[in-house]
């Protein structure tokens, strides 16, 4: 099969570096993102640079698509840099407080202007939300298969064989193209931006597509559309105990286990 | 212009993608280079593989043509992390500037292209024993010989001698300011022979040392400018680019300085408490960010004019006094901080202070800087 288009979902989250600086505002309970470095999410970067590996080994097109507000313009046009084709910002005040599901949907508007295409490669989930929710919603709304925790993908005529990792171990996944793969970091090691790659970003495509552009439903999408409500945001307050057990070895242990279950810890 | 003092979009880029090199790639070597003194020439490799040694070479000879604030943005990130490895870049783009600007349109076209590729690394070899500060000291000589010079001399201190495979060599062919000419020696001369390796005290892992030149054939299409032209060439060189280069590698030891001392001064406790509340360490931090953003105004605000095409040789000559003594002091004071820690060979504040010491007398000894700094100086007599 020859590779199409291989669209590449990224998000712009705050540096996880600059984490301790977060702060969440009380009413709205959002986060407080002023000051904070922006970088492109760190799995949307091992995604990028799978779809360059898969472009260099069967061609075709790398195309970025995120959603976000103008800032993510930067994140963009690094993608570009990287080596992406063109990259487009869905950037639309519309889609604003749009929870994983309404992104979802808003994402699949936009990669229904874009068909044909091979593969939607995603990072498995961002840092800053770490819901791991948006690519298998996003492969429910165009009606394709999906495979997240993906560590490695062949692809094999119309098929590709991805390995998918489990908590213990990885299994061995067939799947029809075009599907949604979400990928770990254990995937491949994103190359280093070069010199001549962020010189080449400005001459390449870099398009923002408003709510109207993609043909999207305004009651599916920004907060009005999106069911998920925040009611709280709070750092969870850790309890340390300490419990004592002596006794003969055998006893001991199976007291200790059975305290355990009592507390909830398994 | 417009006075900006944010990076484009190209440049935060471009210093994040030295930031990460420096801190995934370099930060492993360090300690190794430190303590072999070894070049790490896989990193060098790499540093031109990614364009970094491409980054003010006009685009039309196949550079990047990213500019002097730019250039500085990736040298103080790459020092953050190995001050070494920083200077041998600045050095690579050192032996660029006498064709970047002094050479014809075919050399520019002959040579460029490769070094911005990385293929061609070049020195800028002009100290020899008896002439640094006193350039017209030099005695290496350069005779013409039908089509061609003959150049034989001895260079010393010479920054990544062993590591190029062109030389930029400054020899005499005549008497006094006139008498000094600029040749480009290419790969694979017979005659041109590195010599010994210095052992310096700091910037281990850099590469310095001779230059021998004994009947090196240099043909009169290398000479860069015309005869004479030599001293002119290898002071704006050394002006344009040698300085800021070296403001650029200071002012990474002093951003160093100031996180390892903000880290440890929160993490060490004393009395009870960390001794970031203890006045003395607060003082001694309050003056290493001075020093930090004292320095970066001056090397960037240098480097912005250099970008607006304005000479600026007083400006590259403050920003280099300053940021050298900034960063021996910083270190200096990081090593108070750290206590008895700070003079332990593991811990990072005194590879600080031996890296700045090296400084004092790169690209022109802290001297000159002030003579430089003083003729301008004058210039305010109304």
């Amino acid at each position: 099969m020859r590779i199409l288009n291989i669209i590449v979902c990224i998000k712009q989250v705050p540096d996880p570096k600059e984490f301790s600086k977060i702060a969440i505002d009380p009413v709205r309970k959002t986060i407080v993102r002023e000051g904070i470095p922006s970088i492109i999410n760190p799995l949307d970067k091992n995604a990028l640079e799978e779809a360059l590996r898969i472009r260099e080994k069967y061609g075709g097109k790398v195309i970025v698509l995120s959603m976000g507000p103008p800032q993510a313009l930067e994140a963009c046009k690094e993608a570009l840099a990287f080596g992406a084709d063109e990259a487009i910002l869905l950037c639309d005040r519309l889609l604003a407080g749009s929870d994983t599901l309404a992104t979802a949907y808003a994402l699949s508007k936009a990669i229904r202007k874009l068909e044909p295409y091979s593969l939607i490669l995603c990072g498995n989930e961002t840092v800053d939300g770490s819901t791991g929710q948006v690519p298998p919603q996003l492969a429910e709304f165009l009606g394709i298969p999906h495979v997240t925790r993906v560590r490695g993908i062949k692809i094999i005529d119309d098929e590709a064989i991805v390995e998918s990792m489990m908590e213990y171990g990885y299994r061995i996944v067939k799947v029809k193209l075009p599907a949604v793969l979400a990928v770990v970091k254990e995937i491949n090691t994103p190359r280093i931006l070069s010199v001549f790659g962020i010189i080449s970003a400005s001459s390449k495509k870099l398009i923002q597509w408003c709510v109207s552009d993609i043909e999207a439903d305004i009651d599916m999408i920004g907060l009005e559309g999106s069911p998920t409500r925040v009611t709280d945001v709070f750092t969870p307050e850790v309890k340390r105990r300490c419990e004592v057990f002596r006794g003969p070895v055998e006893e001991t242990v199976r007291k200790a286990v059975r305290r355990l279950h009592e507390i909830g810890v398994f | 212009m417009p006075f900006d003092f944010t990076f484009t979009s190209e440049q935060e880029m471009l210093r994040k993608a030295a930031m990460e090199f420096a801190e995934k790639e370099v930060a492993p070597k360090v300690e190794w280079m430190d303590e072999t003194g070894e070049t790490p020439i896989e990193l060098v490799k790499k540093m031109m593989e990614l364009g970094f040694g491409a980054i003010v070479i006009p685009r039309e000879y196949g550079g990047a043509g990213l500019g002097h604030i730019a250039r500085i943005a990736v040298l103080e990130e790459i020092s953050r992390i190995s001050p070494a490895l920083s200077f041998c870049l600045q050095i690579v783009h050192l032996g660029q500037a006498p064709l970047i600007y002094f050479g014809s349109e075919e050399q520019k076209k002959k040579w460029l292209p490769g070094m911005a590729k990385g293929e061609l690394i070049s020195t800028c070899a002009v100290t020899e024993p008896t002439g640094g500060s006193d350039v017209l000291g030099i005695q290496t000589t350069a005779k013409r010989e039908g089509d061609s010079y003959i150049l034989n001399g001895r260079k010393c201190f010479i920054t990544n001698v062993h590591i190029s495979n062109m030389h930029g060599v400054l020899a005499k062919t005549g008497e006094g300011p006139k008498g000094l000419s600029f040749f480009m020696i290419e790969p694979n001369t017979p005659g041109v022979k590195p010599g010994r390796k210095e052992n310096k005290d700091g910037l281990r892992g850099l590469n310095t040392g001779e230059l021998i030149l004994e009947n090196v054939r240099v043909p009169k299409e290398n000479m860069i400018g015309s005869e004479g032209d030599g001293l002119r060439i290898a002071l704006t060189a050394i002006s344009n680019i040698g300085r800021p280069g070296v403001n650029g590698v200071a002012l990474g030891i002093i951003r160093r300085c100031l996180e390892e001392a903000a880290k440890y001064s929160k993490q060490r406790i004393l009395y009870g408490k960390p001794i970031s509340e203890l006045q003395a360490i607060q003082w001694y931090l309050t003056e290493i960010y001075l020093d930090y953003e004292t320095t970066r105004l001056l090397t960037y605000y240098a480097a912005w004019l250099r970008d607006k095409g304005a000479r600026c040789d007083a400006e590259n000559a403050a920003g280099k006094y300053y940021s050298v003594e900034a960063a021996v002091r910083c270190a200096h004071k990081l090593i108070q901080i750290f206590g008895a820690y700070g003079v332990m060979r593991e811990i990072i504040p005194q590879r600080l202070l031996r890296d700045a010491e090296v400084l004092c007398s790169a690209a022109g000894t802290q001297e000159i800087m002030k003579l430089v700094m003083f003729r301008k100086a004058l210039e305010y007599a109304k």
